[in-house]
């Protein structure tokens, strides 16, 4: 286990691997100035070796929107060019209705106010308003972006989000082994979850949550009671 | 002025289906509240928070000796202000929201209007000098049910809460300090507790819909499509945020010990039965007992500090 370190707003942080010509990363809460880089959020310095990625992690439940971030969003708005998404952030996202898997002038996604979307942010700078793409500009292709239907939306901490994407963490492997679901998971705090049944998906949604602050092993034993509890 | 996002079709369906089948979102039954914890600080007299699940309230209590009203020169004074932050929820920006003004009025109709405190007995001298007791509300987290963790936060508080003792001698009037004599608690007649319930409508669409907002308008028709059937209708108590936003009415019954209902709202919403609203009274009854017990001990865990001390 590594030793995790604390920092301030305005320290500076060290890189080990700032000396090997390797490519560096920086998530939420790191700012490179010249050849330093600095915390701007206060939290743990966390790091992920695939893709050498290092950021902040801090417990907070507002939404600050970074490009690249998956997110899921709820519509709330719809003009000809643009559908209106909130993701939790300051001001909603944009989300241009030709921004899907073979979207054209003629063929558009007809999405209903309510509805919820999963995609990843295009752009997101402090003076204009996040804009959303669910669609991979390069391919063309929706890699898994796009409309969610059915299933629910669970509301957790940033910092939990963003350890869910790891793969060592274990809630999502423990709860797979058990029941059939699927997920999004958004780095704005939602993540979206279905299985077959209901009391599965409020089991998997609950599991979740709770999980954030269990080593481990308490993730199997609470798993393992909430689906005595739930009857699965 | 900030709205609060509606929450998705998606999750309004799923919450209708669980429902449905008997099943909330956190586990509990229908007729099941949160399990309320109350925290006081030994230090701070009057001083309660407290949280359901995730909503959290603080109430803090003070006192200052004021001059009365001239019409009631020997009645004590009860203020209650409530404060909502914007980190309660983001929808509470400092402007007034109906639901906010909803709020404090209840907490107001609960506590002042049905008359618990022995506003008497805060007289000093009648007409120069009387007490002034001041309760205020922070809102600190909002996950449902603000008005019931307010109002036992609130009761909670004045009943631990001791004010400093008070000797008149001719016109000369002086107030002792904690030190010098035992504080006094305050006269309660009896304590009023909060208990919101929340009523649903199912109706078939919905049930039917099983993948959500599925294939765009069509989606938005059947979850809020009014002239579909009624198939059921549904109480919880204690709902949560989404609950809330899901609901088709609210109802907030204020009840104490013998049985007098002190407060009852209900804003708006579906129509409700007299033999429901009836049911809920006496459901509300029965869940406040445990809690009128709770708020009790807050004045013996406070004269129990004192002792030890």
């Amino acid at each position: 286990m590594v030793k995790q370190q604390v920092v301030l707003p305005g320290e500076v942080v060290p890189m080990p691997d700032a000396s090997q010509a390797k490519l560096l990363r920086l998530g939420p809460g790191l700012l490179q100035t010249d050849k330093d880089i600095h915390a701007v959020q206060a939290g743990l310095v966390t790091n992920n070796p695939v893709g050498n990625a290092w950021w902040i992690s801090n417990s907070k439940k507002r939404y600050i929107p970074a490009a690249g971030e998956p997110v899921v969003g709820t519509v709330t708005g719809r003009s000809a060019e643009y559908y209106r998404i909130d993701i939790g952030s300051a001001y909603p996202a944009q989300l241009p209705v030709l921004a899907f898997e073979g979207a054209t002038k003629r063929n558009r996604p007809n999405l209903a106010i309510g509805t919820v979307v999963y995609g990843y942010l295009a752009s997101a700078s402090r003076g204009m308003e996040p804009e959303m793409s669910c669609v991979n500009a390069k391919t063309g292709e929706a890699d898994g972006y796009g409309e969610l239907k059915g299933g629910f939306i669970t509301k957790c901490s940033i910092s939990l989000c963003q350890r869910l994407l790891d793969p060592r963490t274990p809630i999502l492997a423990l709860l797979a082994a058990r029941l059939p679901l699927d997920v999004a998971i958004g780095l704005n705090g939602r993540v979206w979850v279905a299985s077959k049944t209901i009391r599965g998906t409020i089991l998997a949604g609950n599991a979740i949550t709770n999980s954030e602050f269990l080593s481990p092993k308490q993730c199997e034993t609470m798993v393992d009671q909430l689906c005595t509890t739930m009857k699965l | 002025m900030v709205r609060e996002v509606e929450p998705s079709l998606n999750e309004k369906t799923f919450l209708l289906q669980a429902l449905h089948q008997g099943l909330r979102l956190d586990g509990r039954s229908p007729v099941e509240r949160r399990e309320l914890e109350a925290e006081v600080n030994p230090q701070d007299l009057g001083v309660v928070t407290v949280r359901l699940g995730q909503t959290k309230v603080t109430a803090s209590v003070s006192c200052e000796i004021v001059r009365p009203f001239p019409d009631r020169p020997t009645e004590g004074l009860l203020v209650i202000a409530s404060e909502f932050g914007t980190m309660a929820s983001p929808a509470f920006d400092g402007q007034r929201s109906d639901e906010e003004v909803f709020i404090a009025r209840h907490v107001d109709k609960t506590l002042r209007r049905s008359r618990c405190i022995d506003l008497e007995g805060l007289c000093i001298v009648a007409g120069e000098k009387v007490w002034s007791i001041r309760v205020d509300l922070h809102f600190l987290d909002h996950d449902g049910s603000l008005l019931d963790a307010a109002c036992f936060a609130a009761i909670s508080a004045l009943t631990h809460f001791r004010r400093p003792d008070v000797s008149v001698i001719g016109e000369e009037v002086t107030v002792h300090s904690i030190e010098e004599r035992n504080p006094v608690p305050l006269g309660i007649h009896h304590y009023p507790i909060c208990i919101t319930f929340a009523f649903f409508e199912l109706r078939e669409a919905t049930l039917n819909n099983t993948s959500g907002g599925e294939g765009g308008s069509g989606g938005a028709a059947t979850a809020a499509d009014p002239t579909a059937e009624v198939i059921q209708q549904l109480c919880v108590v204690d709902p949560t945020l989404l609950e809330e936003q899901a609901c088709k009415g609210r109802m907030s019954v204020s009840i104490n010990s013998h049985h007098e209902i002190c407060a009852i709202s209900k804003a708006g919403g579906m129509p409700l039965d007299h033999d429901l609203i009836i049911e809920c009274s006496k459901h509300a009854l029965k869940m406040a007992r445990p809690l009128i017990t709770k708020a009790k001990s807050f004045a013996t865990s406070a004269t129990a500090k004192k002792a030890t001390k």
